[in-house]
């Protein structure tokens, strides 16, 4: 039996957001939205994290700290591009110093979309994101 | 053969309590900040999940400190709830966290030394009450034994009402409660990552998150100790205290080391150090 769906902790890190989605990131802890009550916490580590959301298109900047968080996290991972820059680059996609979407640079498993993304949606795909994550722990397993 | 059965039944049992003990802390916390909260076996969840992921071991030598941390934390509660010597499970519940500070150091990131000379500096702010509270024990009781400490005929609080105070207000340092949370991240606040745990994950962390829910039994059990007695209003004040810890930790924000430092050390001698010395005078 795993557990991972009844205590996924996440590592939120913005790439070239313009913040519209990290805020509705953030409303999520609010005491409307209130993801603490299904057990998921912001935990700000990349070591203790499951899940990688991410906001905002990769640049050349940040790419390396992106990769960076991704090594450090423990396996199962999932990362989650929330809103249309993660998604794809959205309207930042003609920058001279985007690269596109997160998938340009590490595997996504869930995309949320939206510009910007609502709460709702970032909590729906969160919750896509644990059967992802279970059926990770399992395929591990099963190798083994 | 009951000293056996005790710390079996302790070793068992404490996890248990103590968890439960946490998701309260978490679902109590969560109503006085208008949310649901999650629900109160969710520290049970964190734990098993921790077991299932990977295990990211930084430097070889964290693993048998992590072990030592939760090896000398369980050995401190045996030794308190057998009614062993009250000197000796200060001394080893010490050693249990220098284990703890030396894992920290071990893992060479810079939050977690950071978090480790933080855990350092509150260790040393609250060792000179802890020994105050063993001490005022003696001069009550005429024992370091736990055992002869409980048979007194009177609650030692009407001796030491000084050293509980004192007590009370380390006790939220060591329990890592907010105003004096410095070493440790606890969810949102995350200036230094998750300081001294930066580095830990998977199996390592479950067992730090396990030898806490032990330690704060432990600490529960030594507030008991003030009302030993009268065992209905010692579980009764030690849960009230637990209750006044989380509404501290929702209320309080994070202070300086220095301001830690300064008013732990004041408070012990202000409220322990007068209790002790009245109680001095008053026997000689």
């Amino acid at each position: 039996m795993s557990f991972f769906k009844k205590s996924p902790w996440l590592i939120h890190y913005d790439g070239s957001s313009c913040n519209g989605c990290d805020i509705e990131v953030l409303a999520c802890l609010t005491p409307v939205y209130d993801i603490e009550r299904f057990g998921i916490i912001n935990t700000g580590n990349p070591k203790h994290a499951d899940i990688f959301l991410i906001t905002g298109a990769v640049n050349e900047q940040n790419k390396e700290v992106i990769l960076n968080i991704y090594s450090q996290m423990p396996d199962p991972k999932v990362v989650i591009a929330v809103g249309a820059c993660a998604s794809s680059g959205g309207i930042c996609a003609e920058g001279y110093n985007i690269l596109g979407g997160v998938d340009k640079l590490i595997p996504v498993d869930v995309y949320v979309p939206g510009c910007a993304a609502r709460p709702e949606a970032i909590i729906d795909g969160v919750v896509k994101g644990l059967e992802v994550l279970e059926n990770k722990y399992r395929n591990k397993n099963k190798k083994k | 053969m009951r000293i056996l059965i005790t710390s079996i039944l302790f070793i068992l049992l404490t996890p248990i309590a103590g968890g439960l003990l946490a998701g309260v802390d978490r679902v109590i916390s969560a109503r006085m900040q208008k949310r649901v909260g999650p629900s109160i076996l969710q520290p049970f969840y964190d734990v098993l999940k921790l077991f299932q992921k990977e295990n990211v071991v930084v430097n070889v030598s964290q693993n048998l400190y992590v072990f030592s941390f939760l090896f000398f934390t369980i050995f401190t509660g045996v030794l308190f709830f057998i009614g062993g010597d009250i000197l000796l499970t200060v001394f080893s519940s010490t050693l249990a966290g220098i284990f703890f500070i030396l894992g920290g150091y071990s893992t060479h990131s810079p939050y977690s030394f950071l978090g480790s000379e933080r855990e350092l500096i509150s260790m040393v702010s609250d060792e000179p009450m802890v020994i105050l509270m063993a001490i005022g024990m003696y001069m009550v009781t005429q024992s370091f034994l736990i055992r002869d400490i409980i048979a007194f005929n009177q609650p030692i609080i009407y001796y030491l009402p000084g050293v509980f105070i004192g007590y009370l207000f380390v006790l939220t340092i060591k329990m890592k409660k907010s105003p004096f949370d410095l070493s440790m991240s606890h969810h949102a606040h995350q200036e230094i990552v998750s300081g001294i745990t930066t580095e830990f994950s998977g199996k390592s962390l479950a067992l730090i998150e396990i030898a806490h829910w032990y330690e704060n039994i432990f600490l529960l059990g030594t507030v008991f100790l003030f009302f030993a007695p009268k065992p209905i209003l010692g579980v009764m004040m030690s849960l009230i205290i637990y209750l006044v810890e989380i509404f501290i930790d929702n209320t309080n924000a994070r202070v300086k080391w220095q301001w830690l430092f300064k008013s732990s050390w004041f408070v012990a001698l202000c409220a322990g150090a007068v209790n002790i010395f009245v109680l001095f005078i008053n026997q000689s």
